[in-house]
């Protein structure tokens, strides 16, 4: 509780807990939903903003705010999934790349470089456009994982090398620890805090990901989330047509959020980082 | 020699593993799927409502085989798989049949060059000195200013920035074009109305790729100049009496570079993917739009022509700045 009332003290913490809170509060809102979002023509198409319907209907006859709703929470969900896996990947090549170093080390860093340099979009729009239609949330959140771990993992290998030197190693060792327990019960309380203040980057990463492929009508389309939406008011020519409350929804909600998620990254690495929390206290007081 | 044998033989073996690794997981990862491409290929024909006898897609079975490498073991079609790639044919395109994907591919290849190499080296040299700047006057209103304008930019992604420029510039204040690479009924040539056309129509995507770099840049060089500041030697600088101007552009700037190539050199593969995205928002006749079009059709050769040339791209370019990179670095010069 302490940690968050000084976290809150930091503008861009407040905005970005605000803002995030609101999303979450519409994504619970979807599951009272009196509408079934992947049904559609249940209203009239094309209705402007009015009290019926506070962000307007689309061309597919859908109400846009409860549409929105919907779109928020998978759009979360795919990136929780995302970044919950990569984490576990991360978690582990870091760890073992740490401790046993040598050639094992340098051969999970070689694979982890190459992920970092080799150009992700196209390789995911070859994937996705061959299994296309077939990707449900889970496997979309699976996918973007397999490819949102390099960084992190190297992170988490130069902490757990600095550890590796530490006296409570040899401690552990010599007292008869294995190596299993050793990485796990002293070395990973270490490493969490790293792993929880990549997390919230990972997901808007994924995120992002996830519009882009959406737009490119490469997930399954059925299944509304920020892309789809986005992807089918293109598609409809919406501003073309004029219907700017069915464009804009999904643009002002994304970047709100990848705003609000990549402030509470930095708010909270700075927080984390005592020399800048030093210079932040400075700050406050001129 | 020993600059050979420390600094540019690692430096080739990355290059290659980086290749390798890449080519792998895409001939590996769609294998791991559950789809037969070809009996999905062969459901988008049938839908499309074309009626086909069984032994019309018994032989049509054969030939996708056939173009996608799905023939003899796993093995076997691995091998296949990089002795075309080594050799870079990666067989006829889908949608435009008989042309090669390779034609296609060096038609768009220059568009694609141009934007992103124009945009990549100006939006790194600007945010680099606004960031360095930035970084030095961190105490100024202005700074902080600037700093947060770039934080707010930064982590919107590509397609929707473009998009949102695209309406601003294109629909509502309607002074830029929307789509192309130059006017319809111009034929490309040297003179000068040529090229003002040309600049602008690359005006818009120009700018929404530079926003987003400078504010990239601007943000991680400011972090390096606050770290600089503490060094000694500034210290001293300042005690002897050196000049702001001197201190800021000869001595701080100037160190600060260093770590911001090699950033450049991790991040070219994701300014790749987003001067992807945005060519396909303003239809810019590059690779972008070759890719769009390539999913559009279902074109399975084109997208996976695209994707190996850019892997191959990407990591040459890396190459190029690492082997460069001892000229701007004399330690690794002597070393």
């Amino acid at each position: 509780m302490r940690v968050l009332k000084d976290l809150l003290r930091d503008g861009k913490f407040r905005f970005g807990f605000t803002v995030i809170c609101i999303l979450l509060f519409l994504a619970i809102l979807s599951f009272f939903s009196p509408y079934d979002p992947t049904k559609w023509n249940i209203f009239p198409r094309d209705l402007p903003p009015s009290f019926q319907h506070i962000l307007g209907t689309n061309s597919k006859g859908q109400d846009v705010f409860w549409e929105a709703t919907f779109a928020i929470r998978n759009s979360l969900i795919i990136s929780v999934i995302a970044a919950l896996f990569s984490r576990i990947i991360a978690i582990i090549v870091g760890l073992v790349a740490g401790y046993l170093g040598g050639r094992v080390d340098r051969f999970l860093m070689s694979i982890s470089d190459s992920f970092l340099i080799l150009p992700l979009l196209p390789i995911l729009i070859l994937i996705s456009s061959l299994i296309k239609g077939h990707l449900s949330l889970f496997s979309l959140g699976i996918l973007l994982g397999i490819f949102g771990w390099p960084w992190d993992a190297r992170l988490i290998r130069a902490q757990v090398l600095s550890l590796r030197e530490r006296e409570f190693t040899y401690t552990s060792i010599l007292s008869g620890y294995s190596t299993i327990n050793l990485v796990i019960k002293e070395y990973l309380p270490f490493v969490l805090p790293l792993v929880f203040s990549t997390v919230i980057n990972n997901m808007g990463w994924s995120i992002g990901l996830e519009v882009t492929l959406s737009i490119l009508g490469l997930s399954n389309l059925a299944i509304p989330t920020l892309g789809t939406t986005l992807h089918w008011a293109i598609n409809y020519q919406a501003m073309l047509l004029g219907i700017w409350w069915w464009l804009l929804t999904p643009i002002v909600i994304s970047v709100l959020l990848f705003i609000s998620l990549y402030l509470l990254s930095v708010s909270i690495s700075e927080y984390s980082d005592p020399r800048t929390r030093i210079q932040r206290i400075g700050i406050a007081k001129e | 020699m020993n600059f050979v044998r420390r600094y540019l033989i690692p430096r080739l073996i990355s290059y290659f593993l980086v290749i390798f690794v890449g080519i792998t997981i895409v001939f590996i990862v769609p294998r791991l799927s559950p789809i037969d491409p070809v009996q999905q290929m062969i459901n988008t024909i049938t839908t499309m409502g074309t009626y086909m006898d069984p032994q019309a897609i018994e032989k049509l079975t054969e030939t996708l085989k056939d173009l996608y490498g799905l023939r003899g073991s796993l093995w076997q079609q691995y091998l296949n798989f990089l002795g075309r790639f080594i050799k870079g044919d990666f067989g006829p395109s889908f949608f435009r049949f008989p042309v090669p994907v390779s034609k296609l591919i060096a038609d768009s290849l220059p568009w694609t060059v141009g934007l992103l190499s124009v945009s990549t080296f100006l939006s790194w040299l600007i945010g680099n000195i606004l960031g360095g700047i930035c970084g030095f006057f961190y105490q100024k209103k202005w700074a902080r200013f600037l700093e947060n304008t770039a934080m707010v930019i930064r982590p919107i992604p590509y397609y929707i920035f473009a998009l949102i420029l695209l309406l601003i510039f294109g629909y509502f204040l309607k002074i830029l074009p929307i789509a192309g690479g130059f006017s319809i009924g111009t034929t490309p040539s040297f003179s000068l109305r040529f090229i003002a056309d040309l600049v602008k129509y690359a005006l818009l995507p120009l700018l929404s790729m530079m926003t987003l770099g400078i504010a990239v840049t601007l943000q991680s060089m400011r972090l390096i100049v606050q770290n600089i500041l503490r060094e000694d030697f500034i210290v001293f600088a300042k005690a002897g009496g050196v000049k702001n101007r001197t201190l800021l552009f000869k001595y701080v700037i100037r160190n600060a570079m260093l770590p911001q190539i090699t950033g450049l050199a991790l991040s070219m593969g994701q300014i790749f993917g987003g001067a992807l995205i945005t060519e396909i928002v303003f239809s810019y006749p590059g690779m972008g739009t070759l890719l769009y079009n390539a999913i559009n059709t279902g074109d399975y050769n084109l997208i996976m022509g695209i994707t190996a040339i850019s892997i191959v791209g990407i990591a040459t370019f890396i190459l190029i700045i690492d082997l460069l990179y001892p000229l701007f670095d004399p330690r690794i010069r002597y070393r």
